[in-house]
Parts: C-alpha cells; sequence; structure tokens
C-alpha cells in the first residue's frame, strides 16, 4: 500500500558550501565560559535571562502586596513602586523574554532544526551574549546607585525621565539608557547570525518551506528586531543627550518645580513615535517565536500535521511586516490627526486576520488529533485560550474611540498581560518542558509539571480577569495607592486583594518548576534520543545532548517536511525529516 | 538555465535567470542567496539595519527641525568660508563629498584588482581609500572646531537659531564620522593583510576564512559604499534644505 506524504522528493541537491571549519575551545574557559557553540551560549542566555526574570517576577510581587493592601507594607514607599513598574515591565519584555526567545530557543533550535553545525558566526555569537550579560549587569547595577533605578515606566516617556520629581531621574535614566544601548549592541550580533544562519546556512534538502514553525517564528522574530531595535537606539542615543549635555530633542520648555528648566523646543511626541515605533514590533519579537513553537508543540503532541503550513508561514510574514505600520495605536491620547487615528486603527484591525487565521489552524490541528495531553501539550492548548483571551480585548483597544476611555486603566494593564506577558510565557514553559529531554537527557517530572500548569493557567486567570472589570471602572494603571474615590466602589478593594493573593500564588507555583528544572537535572527519567517521537532534525542527533558540531560524523539529508505525522500507511505515527522515501526500516513503505 | 560552479565547493548548481531565478533560489535548499558567502549576506543585512539607524536619525532631525518655533540657520551660510576674500558657501562640504565619493571609486576599484588577485595593486588602493576618508574626517574635524570656536555653535544652543541646529548636526554628523573612523581602522588592517598575503592562504583571524579568496574586500567595500551612500542623504537633507 502506498502511502502520501507531503511534497516528498528523493532528490537532494548536491553540497553547495564546504562544511564549517569548528572552533574547538582548549582551555577550560573556552569550553564553559567563552564558549562559542550555539548550545552552550543558548544555555548561558536562558539562565542570564530567567535569573533577571525572577528579579522581575519578585518586583511584580511587591507591587500586588502594595496594590492589595495599601497602607500595610512600610517597606514600598511611592517612589519604590514605580521603579518596581518600570523595572518588572522593561525586564519582563526585553531582558527576559527577547533573550530567552531570540539569545536561548534560538541559538539552540536554528543550528539544531535546519541541520547545520553550529551558527555561521560563532565567534560573534559568543561576543553576543557576553555584550548581553554586560547590559543585564548594567541594568542591575542602575537599581544600586544614588537615587536608584528609573521610575518612568517601561516606556521612558520624556520629559518625566529625564525630570527631576521622577524616580532615579539621573544615574537611574542613564544606566537605563545605555543598558538599552549595550543590549541592542549585543543582541544585532546575534541576530545577524540567526538570520543568516536561516537563509544561508540549512543542510542539503532543508527548503524554507520545510523548516519547522519554531524556526520561522524566530526567524521572522529576529528580522523584526533587526530593523525595530534602531528606533529605540537613535531615542536611547538622543535621550542620553538631553540629559547629559542639555540638548532638547525630546525636551520642550519646562517649568519644573517653579523652576525654568534649560531645554527649549524639542518634541516629546517624537519620543513617541521612536519608541513605538520599536514598542509594536517588540511585542511581535516575543510573540512570533511562542507562536512558531506553540505551532510544533501542538502538531507533535496531537499526532497531527500542522494544518495549513503554507498559511502559517506566510501569517508569521504578514503579521511581520505589519507590525511596522500601527505603532500609533499605543498613541491615540497622545493627540493626533483623526486620519491618523483611522489609518492606524484600520492596520490595527487588518492584523487580527492573519493573527485568527493562525488561532483557527491551531484548533484545526487539534481536531481529531490523536493527543497525547502531556505538559508541553498543555501549556501550548493554555496559550490558545490566554491568547485568544488577549487578542480579544486587542479589539477593543485597537478602535480610537474605544480605546481613549479604557487608555491607562487596568483593562489595558490586562490585556498586554494576557497577550504579550502571559500567553509567551506559557509557550516559554511548554518549550521548556518539550525541550528539556534534549539538552539535559532526562525528562522533567510530569506530575509536578502538571502542578506547575494548572496553578499556572488557572492563576493567571484569577489575576487578570478581574483586572478587565477594574478597568471599566475606570482604575488606572501605574498608581501607587487609589485612596477613596467617587468611581471605585469599596468591594473593589476586595477585588484588588484577591488578584494579590492568586498573584502570590502563581508567583511561589514557580519554584516548583524552578525545583523541577533543578532536581531533574540528575535524578530525572532518562529520556533517550527521542522521547516526544518527533520528526524534527534535532530529535535524530547521535547523541543527547548534541555534542559539539550537533550532528556526528555526518550532517542529515532532509526529504520530507516537519509535519510527517500519522502518514497513512507509514510503519510508525511519525516520519523523520532524514528519512528517506524509500528505505525506511519497515515494510509497508514500498508502493505496490 | 545556465550551469553554475559553486565556488565553494567545485560542484555545479543549476541556476535560473531572472525573476524564476530568484524564485526558484528562495525554493531551494541550503541557500537563499547562491553564490554569497556568509559574510556578504551579513553585511547586506546588518546595512539594512544600518539604514534603519541613519533613517530614524534624519527623520528626528526632520521632525525637531519642523517643531521647534525658532527659526532655523541657514547652513549655506553658516557652513560658508572665506578664501582670498571670496565667501564661499558650503564650499568644505563640497570637497568633503566630493573626496568621499573618490574613495568608493578607489574601493570599487580595489575590489576588482581583488579579484584578480594583483595583491600590490589592491594593497595600495585600499591604502588610498582610508587616506580619503582620514582626510574626510580630518576636514570634519576642522568644521567641528571651526563651528564650535568661531561660531560659537553648541549642542544645547547657538547664536544663529533654533538650539536643535546644533544638536542634530553633532549627532548626525559624529554618527556618520564615527561609521568612516572604523571603516578606514579596518581598511587599514586589510590592507596589512593584503601586503602579507593572510587573504591567499586563508591564515585565521578576523575577516578570513577560505584561501585565496578576496571577498572579505568587498564585503569590506559593501561597508564603505554604504557609508558614502549615507553621507549623500546627509548632505542633501542636512546642507542642502
Ligand atoms: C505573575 C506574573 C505577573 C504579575 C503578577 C504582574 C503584575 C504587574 C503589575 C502589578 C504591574 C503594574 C501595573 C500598574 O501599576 O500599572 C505590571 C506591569 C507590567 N507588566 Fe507585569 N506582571 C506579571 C508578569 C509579566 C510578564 C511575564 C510580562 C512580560 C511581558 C509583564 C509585563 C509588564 C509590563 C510591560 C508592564 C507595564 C509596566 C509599565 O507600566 O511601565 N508582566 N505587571
Ligand atoms: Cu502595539
Amino acid at each position: 500500500m502506498a502511502y502520501v506524504a507531503h511534497d516528498e522528493t528523493a532528490y537532494v541537491a548536491p553540497l553547495e558550501v564546504e562544511e564549517e571549519h569548528l572552533y574547538h575551545a582548549k582551555t577550560w574557559l573556552g569550553k564553559y565560559v567563552f564558549c562559542q557553540d550555539a548550545k552552550v551560549i543558548a544555555i548561558q542566555y536562558a539562565c542570564t535571562a530567567m535569573g533577571i526574570g525572577l528579579v522581575a517576577l519578585v518586583f511584580s510581587l511587591i507591587m500586588r502586596l502594595q496594590l492589595g493592601f495599601p497602607n500595610t507594607f512600610a517597606f514600598i514607599a511611592p517612589e519604590d513602586y514605580y521603579q518596581y513598574v518600570t523595572m518588572h515591565g522593561m525586564i519582563m519584555v526585553i531582558y527576559l523574554l527577547t533573550a530567552l526567545f531570540l539569545g536561548g530557543f534560538g541559538n539552540y533550535l536554528i543550528p539544531l532544526m535546519v541541520g547545520a553545525r553550529d551558527m555561521v558566526f560563532p565567534y560573534v555569537n559568543m561576543i553576543s551574549f557576553w555584550v548581553y550579560f554586560l547590559a543585564v549587569l548594567i541594568l542591575v547595577a542602575s537599581m544600586f546607585v544614588p537615587g536608584g533605578a528609573t521610575g518612568s515606566g517601561w516606556t521612558l516617556y520624556p520629559p518625566q525621565a529625564v525630570t527631576s520629581g521622577t524616580p532615579g531621574s539621573d544615574l537611574g535614566i542613564i544606566l537605563m539608557l545605555v543598558s538599552l544601548i549595550v543590549f541592542i549592541i549585543g543582541f544585532t550580533m546575534g541576530g545577524l547570525n540567526y538570520v543568516v544562519t536561516v537563509l544561508q546556512g540549512r543542510t542539503r534538502g532543508m527548503t524554507l518551506m520545510r523548516m519547522p514553525l519554531t524556526i520561522w517564528g524566530i526567524f521572522m522574530a529576529t528580522v523584526l528586531a533587526l530593523l525595530a531595535f534602531p528606533a529605540l537606539l537613535v531615542a536611547c542615543i538622543m535621550m542620553l543627550f538631553d540629559k547629559i549635555i542639555g540638548t532638547s530633542f525630546f525636551m520642550p520648555a519646562v517649568i519644573s518645580m517653579g523652576e525654568q528648566l534649560p531645554h527649549t523646543g524639542g518634541s516629546p511626541v517624537l519620543f513617541e513615535h521612536l519608541f513605538w515605533f520599536f514598542g509594536h514590533p517588540e511585542v511581535y519579537i516575543v510573540a512570533l517565536p511562542a507562536f512558531g513553537i506553540v505551532s510544533d508543540l501542538l502538531s507533535t503532541h496531537a499526532r497531527k500535521t500542522i494544518f495549513g503550513y503554507r498559511m502559517m508561514v506566510w501569517a508569521i510574514v504578514v503579521i511581520g511586516g505589519l507590525s511596522f505600520i500601527v505603532w500609533a495605536h499605543h498613541m491615540y491620547v497622545s493627540g493626533m490627526n483623526p486620519y491618523f487615528g483611522f489609518f492606524f486603527a484600520t492596520t490595527t484591525l487588518i492584523i487580527a486576520i492573519p493573527t485568527a487565521i493562525k488561532v483557527y489552524n491551531w484548533v484545526l490541528t487539534l481536531w481529531h488529533g490523536n493527543i497525547r495531553l502531556n505538559v508541553p501539550m498543555m501549556f501550548a492548548i493554555g496559550f490558545i485560550f490566554t491568547f485568544i483571551n488577549g487578542g480579544l480585548t486587542g479589539l477593543f483597544l485597537g478602535n480610537v474611540t474605544v480605546d481613549l476611555p479604557l487608555s491607562d486603566t487596568y483593562f489595558v494593564v490586562a490585556h498586554f498581560h494576557m497577550v504579550m506577558a502571559v500567553s509567551p510565557v506559557l509557550v516559554v514553559f511548554g518549550a521548556i518542558y518539550h525541550w528539556y529531554p534534549k539538552m539535559t537527557g532526562r525528562m522533567l517530572n510530569d506530575s509536578l509539571g502538571k502542578v506547575h500548569f494548572w496553578i499556572t493557567f488557572l492563576g493567571t486567570y484569577a489575576i487578570y480577569y478581574p483586572m478587565h472589570y477594574l478597568g471599566f471602572l475606570g482604575l488606572p494603571r501605574r498608581y501607587y495607592a487609589m485612596g477613596p474615590t467617587e468611581f471605585m466602589p469599596a468591594s473593589a478593594q476586595s477585588l484588588n486583594q484577591f488578584i494579590t493573593i492568586a498573584a502570590l500564588v502563581v508567583g511561589a507555583a514557580q519554584l516548583i518548576f524552578l525545583y523541577n528544572l533543578i532536581t531533574s537535572y540528575r535524578n530525572g527519567k532518562e529520556s533517550g534520543d527521542n522521547p516526544w517521537e518527533s520528526t524534527t532534525l534535532e530529535w535524530q542527533t547521535a547523541e543527547t545532548p548534541p555534542g559539539h558540531g550537533n550532528f556526528g560524523k555526518d550532517l542529515p539529508l532532509v526529504y520530507r517536511w516537519a509535519y510527517d505525522y500519522s502518514v497513512p500507511g507509514a510503519p510508525s505515527d511519525f516520519l523523520p525529516q532524514n528519512l528517506p522515501p524509500q528505505g525506511g526500516s519497515a515494510e509497508g513503505i514500498k508502493e505496490d | 538555465m545556465s550551469n553554475e560552479i559553486a565556488v565553494e565547493t567545485g560542484r555545479s548548481i543549476d541556476l535560473v535567470e531572472g525573476l524564476p531565478g530568484i524564485v526558484s533560489d528562495w525554493s531551494s535548499d541550503q541557500r537563499a542567496f547562491k553564490r554569497v558567502p556568509w559574510g556578504k549576506a551579513m553585511m547586506w543585512i546588518f546595512l539594512l539595519s544600518d539604514t534603519f539607524i541613519f533613517s530614524c536619525f534624519l527623520l528626528s532631525y526632520m521632525k525637531v527641525r519642523m517643531t521647534t518655533v525658532v527659526p532655523w540657520p541657514n547652513p549655506s551660510e553658516v557652513f560658508a568660508l572665506t578664501i582670498g576674500g571670496h565667501h564661499i558657501p558650503l564650499v568644505l562640504i563640497a570637497i568633503m563629498t566630493f573626496i568621499l565619493i573618490s574613495s568608493s571609486g578607489t574601493m570599487a576599484m580595489a575590489v576588482m584588482f581583488g579579484y584578480r588577485k594583483n595583491k600590490k595593486v589592491t594593497g595600495w588602493l585600499i591604502i588610498l581609500t582610508a587616506l580619503f576618508g582620514a582626510s574626510f574626517v580630518g576636514m570634519q574635524a576642522f568644521e567641528w572646531t571651526k563651528l564650535i570656536v568661531e561660531e560659537g555653535v553648541r549642542p544645547w544652543g547657538n547664536p544663529m537659531g533654533a538650539a536643535q541646529f546644533g544638536a542634530c548636526f553633532f549627532m548626525i554628523t559624529g554618527f556618520h564620522g564615527f561609521h568612516v573612523s572604523i571603516g578606514v581602522v579596518f581598511l587599514v588592517i586589510m590592507a596589512v593583510k593584503v601586503f602579507r598575503g593572510s587573504l591567499d592562504i586563508g591564515r585565521p583571524g578576523l575577516f578570513t576564512h577560505r584561501p585565496g579568496d578576496y571577498e572579505e574586500i568587498e564585503i569590506m567595500g559593501l561597508y564603505w559604499h554604504f557609508v558614502d551612500l549615507v553621507w549623500v542623504f546627509i548632505f542633501a537633507f542636512f546642507y542642502l534644505w
């Protein structure tokens, strides 16, 4: 009986590029610290990002303590609150998620999944991590300088970011800007590597349209980052000049605390444009890798081909392109020509189309699948829920007239946490449960994983659902304490307490995850090479964890796409990408 | 359909001409840009990113120039020199532009002679390019000094008009001059490599990997032409507007 596989071909083009000469480190320092192997760099990136991410998590819990129980904790002063908000937001978005998805998963998965021995420029790649590390150090340093970290919110809007009265308006903001500049430099070095590896470093038979969606997501996100970070870089440089040498790019004439500042004639709105020209693509920089990874998790664990692979790829590309022309939907309240508002609202709503296509395809991938409800799959399905939720509220906020009253309320906080905070983080967890066996050779503990999932997933809803309601009531974001108001009923405070308790529980649940990560490294069940029976190349390596050079003596040849699950008539329910058309092991493959 | 030899392995690959060629390259395996070495691809993408940086700088400059209510100083007055009793607007900038564009010419020739494996000529052309670049930066330093010392232009203000004039000027030309300076340093390194024959034997190090290949010079050239092109835009938008 013949079986049908997707676009199968026996022909594999000859080698075009000689194999990379791998650099073999000779010293201990070169092997473990300044290592040029993308897999080690990935783990360095991931550990640093998760370390600093934990700090941001603790900050959010401190904020919640204050919001739930105002006037109770003497150690949280109003200025501190603003610094916590700022650092929490900035770290989560840039130093955790961007670094983790691109530096962490990108480094680990790109060479393995496209069948390369390493990134194309391993040395630059190594430097990239250390520059990122330096950026994190500068960021941490900014919390300890006189005046403390900046408290201007993660958007760093001038004039208040650099005007006295805002916490950390001297050294704090300077170090913050320097840290961002350093981060961008480091990222660019890594990002060039990821892009060129995907475009020019694939193995024989790996066409772009056979790449797993994970790689598509990471690739497109990197392209976005390479084109969006320049705007942030320029904004940081100009704000530094405003702060240090007294130029007036962003600073109009300001009277602050009864004193006329030496600035004149600058444009604060210019900063907003630059910031959001970066800021909106940034949302997709953390979302696209999540989209890609979740597609692979769903397909693998549902034992089904991904629904509409081509549509998925094009949706990623289209979303990436559109994300550059929607930025001013963050600026409706800054005041703009109604026609601009119309334009940006339209483009924003148009993005919903490819995004909805992706959601339908995920759901259709599950449809009639042979679902294995293991921990990565649970996180992947959880992602679909939170993402739909956050996406729907995004439709509200994309419309100018609906956004105006909701802007800067907890409705917005709830929206962006659902769509760009919790959703990608769920994917991060799912991805770690999925790929941990490849990185360490051991499985993470399943029961602990399930506990972790349910607390995190349900806790998320407990935290953010009530926030939508608080936002409708008019609770403003970035407020240290509300005090008595006419529009907030007293019961709103009990809701706030409820949210805080839920947040504390979710925060504590992450300790289970950490415990799992650490203990499974030694005691986890042996995973073998391909515990999930997955088709993609990283599971077909000779050893687990893969050695230096990834694939042993010969690079794999790719004969098929990444989603040959449950192919009718095939001997097993998955056909690895490097399985030749006829030469499979068992009978039943031959045509008759 | 033409049969091209892949430079790296000596094996032949099929290349298609024109638009269908682009489609077939992108839908093929291994490389989306056939015959483009990794370093060159990386440089192109880096330059794309750098384009966004310069565009942001220039757009920001235009924006503040339109926002400020104080009149903008007239560039052709500010950047005029009095030579032999004649008041000539923009003369220094004209010379600088001419030099930088000439340096692109010598760079292009260096690339060509590099592919012809003519070490001596290539090396000297690169040195010449570096000299052009250095003199450009030198004249820029002269211009800066004149503005600061004689005209009293500061980043935070100037006697002629809008405060943003000095700020934009120093920031944008400074950022560009920084690019040129980096280029000069790398050109010198490259020249040393060419004279030493490092490119022939592929001695491991910055920029060298495959023996007998002068593509590194072309990659360097891409950067240099880009810096040049950016200058044309700065010239047009800052000095001529
Ligand atoms: C347990 C998880 C989390 C909790 C309890 C939490 C809580 C909070 C709180 C209380 C605020 C401040 C609201 C205000 O006063 O305006 C906030 C702001 C913010 N959070 Fe989270 N958060 C969590 C996870 C995340 C994650 C994973 C991200 C990653 C994208 C994130 C991104 C942000 C951003 C960007 C802000 C805005 C900061 C600003 O207004 O400048 N959060 N979060
Ligand atoms: Cu946006």
